[in-house]
């Protein structure tokens, strides 16, 4: 349904290269997720495959139709939705709903049943102006005036950005639902987290992809064994565990510790570390073997780059 | 068409909901009109006039009466030789003087022609033709009376001397230039802030991936705006008409029709603005410095262009406002008919043209 | 924390706007030191109370008292004893990185010899030798809020207010960012922090959850855990904030 080949693009005449040479495709009917930090260059291809920017290098197409070329009959099947806010402010709920219906030559009443489960929820609403709405609400009315054309292809670009994890959570259900009704679906995302929920997700990072699988793939292709490693007096374990392990990497992940225990494959590492960490004079030392999460792939591709 | 009307209804919404931008609109040409009309205006009361009457008979007593009761003179008599005058009006004590001749009466009677001299200080030109303006009229009017059941008319040339300014040039009239200012205002200014607000809420965006042709995006902006300042227009007419006494001379329909020109000239101009401006301050920034500017200066409604350098007389030409002026002047003061502005005209035609050409040309389907 | 010292001293404080009332009589203190995370939905209230805790809002009533100082009347005071960074305004993009540790500094009246010593420091620190000259603008996200945050504690403030300063960062990143929060507290600076991440939730001392303007739990991570039977603070945080009622 979309597919990039070879895509990049630069600014400031060359300076900035915002996305290089990146491929990947997504099928029909597919949740597919770009995820990365702000900056990595996933606006700038949503914004290519809306036809907004032309690439420097590559070729892309989004329903069979070039991006370039073709760009009018894209134009007319694609819902896309900004990373900023991109509703009149001053305009209200059901203002906002009727004007984006009528310029993509439809109405609401005609493709109502696609965006019902999302319009009920700001519904009791419908007569505030989309200015004074909390962050989850107007990704939901933004989300409505994406869809409102029945679009075949929706591009969301980081549609949860600053929104609390709890509306996240339902945004992730509307995606669900609509993935159910055939629309194919790419979005981007700085959270980490929400990389599960997709059906193929790519990672990417300075314009480049890291990585592109399911989510169950990325992780399941972690090169090394992962550990969460829990003590009394966190801030002087994960201080102790880089001053003598240097060349396992360990960051904080919650209330735990996470170890990549690079290159030491033959050892009983929880054992050793556990009598370690006793002599060191810590207590409650808690050493579990832990299936790596998408951010945990994530770090460890960053600091491989790095290194 | 239902998006274009979708639009333009979405386009209203902003205008009505934004107190700033409706105080703009119409809270400007209010103030425009009153600031000029009164606080600037041309018209004096209680001017120190002295009268020196050499003749002392009944047509110069019937003058200096007629002076004096009107509001806009006080007039001190005689009191002066004519080195103190000039000293008075040195001194700023004295606005205007009127002179009789010795045989001021005679003259009358006997040649049927008189001469008055009026002496302005014509250090603040715009007080001094005014002054000589009414002094003229009321001269005017007696002369008039005089004439009354007589066969021969009798004539009286008030000889107007102009102290310190004599090349001074008509009366400007403000009312012209108000509008050319206040439409500028309105069809550049909000025009380009209006669009470029789209570009920065990021709802161009969503605009441009739609299948509502771009083009049609900015001419839907501008159809508001063409109402709106339409009311404008209407507005300071009624006002110059009621408030200032004001008439129009010439044909309403005709300025209608040379208003909406204006209007359009404009409204491009906001539109090439806008496609060039990033943000709503640079935009404004441009409309007020790049247009608002020029309007004052160049359109011969606060500084007369003669009077120029050349090159800025050549640069006037390419003020659009320099146009609309002269043609609400002509068409208000004058009442010429269409073929005495179709130059005018024509040349506001081409100036739209080419900034529509341009707009065309320059706008982009994509974001860079 | 040993000595529990109290910096921020907050009680029943609210802020109406007309009849929608923001923050509804929140009470709580925070202790010097501490790493105080201040969650909520959106719209729950946070930004209106961080606002009058940094005296740029006046409480419609209540009382709270921010390093030792009233927020009514000593709103000046609090000013020079307070950091301040937010996701969206941070430095200043046109300035490089030396001219940014200079203006900042300048404004909380730092001396020249200090100015001169500290931003040596803080550079090196942040391994930033290299880019002193650089505009701010040109650096990567997770270094300008690495940079910003360095900034806002240039003057040593009691107590730095952080408002999402990690969103949309890089995972390493966030964690560098971390760091070096938690280095600020451990040299005795509080810090209030916000965030939309939950992982960064149990880097804190202690969380508070606002929801439709009041504090509906506070506590540590493990105990607010332990109290609402979750196993994350994700969870806890779903559980409260599910029934909130309204957006700002």
């Amino acid at each position: 349904m979309v597919s990039l080949k070879n895509i990049t693009k630069t600014y400031n005449h060359g300076t900035v290269k915002a996305v290089d040479d990146v491929s990947f495709s997504v099928e029909k009917g597919e949740l597919f997720g770009l995820i990365g930090p702000d900056g990595a260059g996933k606006s700038s291809i949503f914004r290519m495959l809306a036809t907004l920017l032309i690439p420097d290098k590559g070729s892309a197409t989004v329903a069979g139709h070039d991006i370039v070329n073709d760009y009018k009959l894209i134009r007319s099947k694609v819902g896309y939705m900004p990373g900023r806010f991109s509703l009149y402010p001053d305009l209200s709920i059901e203002e906002n709903l009727d004007f984006f219906a009528t310029v993509f030559n439809t109405t609401v009443k005609e493709n109502y049943h696609l965006i019902e489960d999302i319009y009920v929820q700001i519904a009791p609403f419908h007569k505030r102006r989309a200015g004074r709405l909390s962050g989850g609400m107007k990704q939901k009315l933004a989300l409505c005036c994406a869809l409102i054309h029945k679009p075949t292809v929706l591009f969301l670009d980081e549609p949860t950005t600053g929104v609390d994890p709890v509306s996240r959570r339902e945004f992730w259900e509307m995606l669900k639902r609509l993935r159910q009704q055939g629309i194919t679906i790419l979005v981007s995302t700085p959270y980490m987290d929400e990389a599960s929920l997709c059906d193929r997700i790519a990672l990417i990072q300075h314009g480049r992809i890291l990585s592109i699988d399911t989510p169950q793939g990325i992780a399941a292709a972690y090169p090394n064994s992962l550990y969460a490693v829990k003590a009394t007096d966190m801030p002087r374990l994960i201080h102790v565990l880089s001053t003598y392990y240097p060349h396992m990497h360990s960051y904080l992940f919650g209330e735990v510790i996470h170890l990549d225990a690079r290159g030491m494959g033959g050892y009983n590492l929880p054992d050793e570390l556990t009598q370690f960490l006793t002599a060191e004079g810590f207590a409650d030392i808690e050493v579990k073997p832990i299936a790596p999460t998408i951010e945990d792939c994530f770090i460890n591709m960053l600091v491989r780059h790095d290194t | 068409m239902r998006q274009f009307i979708a639009f333009v209804k979405k386009e209203f919404f902003h205008v009505l909901r934004d107190r700033r931008t409706l105080l703009i609109l119409f809270g400007m040409p209010l103030a425009q009109i009153l600031i000029f009309g009164f606080a600037l205006t041309n018209e004096i009361k209680n001017a120190q006039v002295v009268v020196i009457d050499h003749a002392r008979d009944d047509a110069s007593r019937h003058i200096i009466n007629r002076l004096a009761a009107s509001s806009y003179f006080e007039v001190r008599e005689n009191v002066m030789d004519k080195n103190r005058m000039e000293a008075a009006f040195k001194e700023g004590h004295i606005k205007l003087a009127v002179v009789f001749p010795a045989r001021f009466q005679s003259d009358l009677n006997h040649q049927n022609h008189a001469q008055i001299q009026v002496i302005a200080d014509a250090s603040d030109p715009n007080g001094a033709t005014t002054l000589t303006g009414y002094v003229s009229s009321i001269i005017q009017d007696y002369q008039t009376e005089l004439n009354e059941g007589n066969g021969l008319p009798y004539r009286i040339t008030p000889e107007v001397r102009m102290l310190y300014n004599p090349q001074l040039k008509g009366a400007p009239n403000f009312v012209p230039g108000v509008m050319a200012l206040v439409l500028m205002l309105v069809s550049v200014m909000m025009t380009a802030i209006s669009i470029v607000r789209e570009k920065e809420t990021g709802t161009m965006e969503v605009l441009l991936v739609s299948p509502f042709k771009p083009m049609w995006v900015i001419l839907a902006k501008a159809v508001p705006y063409l109402l709106l300042s339409l009311v404008n227009v209407l507005s300071i007419l009624s006002m110059s008409v009621w408030v200032l006494d004001l008439p129009v001379a010439g044909n309403w329909l005709l300025l209608f029709a040379e208003s909406t020109l204006f209007i359009i000239t404009c409204l491009t101009l906001g539109i090439f603005i806008s496609i060039r401006a990033k943000s709503q301050q640079v935009a404004m920034l441009i409309s007020l410095m790049g247009m608002l500017l020029p309007t004052m200066m160049f359109s011969g409604f606060m500084f007369p262009i003669e009077n120029m350098p050349v090159p800025l007389q050549i640069f006037a030409n390419i003020v659009p406002a320099k146009w609309f002026y002269i043609i609400v002047k002509s068409i208000m003061i004058k009442g010429v008919g269409l073929e005495g502005i179709w130059r005018e005209t024509l040349i506001l035609c081409g100036i739209t043209l080419f900034f529509f050409v341009i707009s065309l040309k320059s706008f982009k389907i994509r974001l860079e | 924390m040993t000595l529990r010292e109290p910096v921020i001293t907050v009680e029943n404080l609210t802020k109406r706007f007309g009849d929608f009332i923001a923050t509804n009589a929140i009470t709580f203190d925070v202790y010097k030191g501490e790493i105080f995370g201040f969650l909520g939905a959106n719209g729950a209230g946070k930004t209106t109370a961080m606002r009058m805790l940094c005296g740029l809002s006046v409480p419609s009533s209540g009382r709270a008292t921010v390093a030792g100082f009233d927020i009514y009347r000593q709103t000046e005071q609090i000013k020079r004893h307070i950091g301040y960074m937010s996701q969206k305004f941070s430095l200043y993009e046109d300035l490089t990185v030396a001219e940014n540790i200079r203006f900042f500094g300048g404004i909380y009246g730092l001396s020249n010899h200090q100015l001169q010593s500290k931003s040596k420091a803080l550079i090196e620190r942040l391994g930033l030798q290299a880019e002193r000259g650089k505009l701010v603008g040109e650096l990567p996200l997770g270094w300008k809020q690495k940079l910003a945050f360095s900034v806002s504690i240039l003057h040593e403030p009691r107590i730095v207010f952080l408002d999402e300063p990690t969103g949309g960062v890089d995972p390493v990143t966030r964690r560098q960012f971390w760091a070096l929060i938690h280095e600020a507290a451990a040299s005795g600076i509080t810090v209030f922090v916000t965030t939309h991440y939950m992982d960064e939730a149990e880097y804190c001392n202690r969380v508070s959850i606002m929801v439709d303007g009041r504090i509906n739990a506070l506590g540590t991570p493990s105990e607010l855990k332990q109290q609402f039977g979750e196993p994350s603070m994700d969870g806890v945080f779903y559980q409260l904030a599910r029934g909130a009622k309204r957006g700002d």
